[in-house]
């Protein structure tokens, strides 16, 4: 579904990516672990044509990206690590998305109150967006792009500093989306969230992939010395 | 003895504004027109070029808006002789017969207060979120929805634009006063008398309190549109 040839990135003299190659298959979940500042946004921001300015080939479907940005907006969004909000209340917030694509009405209507019902914020529907906690409003941004029922999600850390309780929720989201159907790609720093939720997972350090697989075998095997000091937490020191 | 100046002055202030003297609001709303137009007139031209400024990053963009911004002190003074000379009979635009019309005070004021729009609108369009631009492209916006929802989250920045600039057109003095020449008839259609004008005018005159009385509509004037921007931005920066 998604395959990425040999793409690289740099930002002045600084290189975000070199040389990434990478095949990520459809309805899988597939994490991208890694510090802070390894490349996980750039190489999300790349897979949702956020970031156009790349060498490499990068296709989607079968289209080249880069030729087709709209098409791959179109069936790819992205949840960011920072949930920003529009200055708009919570369901203007989710319904965005689809008024820009012609949705209206009673069907508008329906599909922001089911999604914003799943995740546990239809009561918050006519608060001010961004008024709300950094829980709620990372549930609203998951909302957001789920409401938009396209076929791949990239999430950029959509659960960091949150309490327990959200966690579960939108881990629980993330999960509803596997079952649906949909590909998820989730960068994160969670070691235990990956091994939670990834079928396979991949392990970038200073935007290099170092290590692709099946995450139960990436974790307790890794083939990389760099992914095993990883994987054993020896970053953390 | 001094002080009795200043309170006869004011006494006799309060009085013509609280009998409503009839020429002393003729000036008064005569300002707020001629400001009101002129704000009208740069919002709509500032507001587009401040839009295209802020969303595009072109070469050259930097040297644009600096001019932009070094116009934002221009003396008025200054901007009002060289209104003069290009609207006077024998100027170079003279054919339009803006001098000493009210109109011709709305199109200087435009000019002068035209910065001050495009600089706030441009800084405005700036400062919406990099990361909200791309939340609109995750979400499928193509580039024009994108635009029109970054010129929507800008709006209350542009709004409060047009306020700051009505407020600097209503109080400036050059432009009215050669350009509009300061004139008054009574019952006359062509008078160009406005608030700036006039307290020079009869502070020159020696008719203390009239002049006054001018000021504090003036004051009234501006702190009231002050404040509405206040009020205006305090609850946007709430939201």
């Amino acid at each position: 579904m998604i395959a990425l040839n040999e793409i690289s990135k740099t930002y002045g003299n600084v290189s975000a990516l070199k040389r990434v190659n990478l095949e990520i298959h459809s309805g899988e979940i597939f994490a991208i672990i890694g510090n802070s500042g390894a490349g996980k946004t750039t190489l999300l921001k790349i897979i949702s044509m956020l970031e156009t300015d790349f060498s490499g080939k990068y296709m989607f479907k079968g289209l080249e990206a880069r030729k087709n940005p709209e098409k791959v907006r179109k069936q790819v969004t992205m949840v960011f690590q920072n949930p920003v909000m529009f200055r708009a209340s919570v369901f203007d917030n989710v319904a965005y998305g689809l008024r820009i694509r012609g949705v209206n009405g009673r069907e508008l209507r329906e599909r922001v109150e089911s999604i914003l019902e799943s995740l546990g914020i239809l009561s918050l529907a006519d608060k001010n967006a961004r008024k709300l906690s950094g829980g709620q409003r990372q549930r609203v941004a998951v909302a957001r792009a789920l409401v938009m029922d396209v076929d791949v999600y990239t999430l950029d850390e959509p659960t960091a500093n949150l309490d327990a309780e959200n966690v579960r929720i939108i881990e629980r989201a993330i999960s509803d989306m596997r079952d649906d159907g949909k590909t998820i790609i989730l960068a994160t720093h969670n070691l235990f969230q990956a091994k939670r939720l990834a079928d396979r997972t991949a392990y970038i350090e200073n935007g290099e992939v170092i290590e692709v697989g099946e995450t139960d075998r990436l974790f307790e095997s890794p083939e990389d010395e760099r992914t095993r000091r990883f994987v054993e937490g020896d970053h953390y020191f | 003895m001094a002080w009795e100046y200043v309170a006869e002055g004011v006494a006799g202030a309060l009085t013509l504004v609280v009998n409503g003297n009839r020429e002393l609001f003729d000036i008064a709303l005569r300002s707020v027109k001629v400001s009101g137009i002129a704000a009208m007139l740069a919002a709509m031209i500032g507001i587009p070029i401040g839009v295209a400024l802020g969303l595009s990053g072109f070469r050259g963009k930097a040297l644009i808006k600096s001019m932009f911004n070094a116009m934002l002190g221009i003396p008025t003074v200054v901007m009002g002789l060289i209104l003069y000379l290009f609207l006077a009979p024998a100027g170079p635009l003279g054919f339009l017969g803006l001098i000493y019309t009210e109109m011709g005070i709305s199109f200087g004021q435009m000019l002068l207060i035209l910065p001050i729009v495009v600089s706030f609108t441009a800084s405005s369009i700036e400062s919406v979120e990099e990361e909200l631009k791309d939340l609109m492209l995750t979400l499928g916006a193509n580039r024009v929805q994108a635009m029109l929802k970054t010129v929507e989250e800008a709006f209350s920045g542009i709004v409060l634009s047009v306020i700051a600039a009505f407020n600097r057109a209503i109080a400036e003095l050059g432009i009215a006063l050669m350009v509009g020449g300061n004139i008054f008839v009574r019952g006359g259609e062509l008078n160009t008398r406005v608030l700036t004008t006039s307290i020079q005018m009869y502070v020159a005159r020696g008719e203390i309190e009239f002049a006054i009385a001018l000021g504090t509509v003036l004051l009234a004037i501006v702190f009231a549109v002050t404040a509405l921007s206040n009020y205006l931005q305090r609850r946007w920066v709430s939201e």
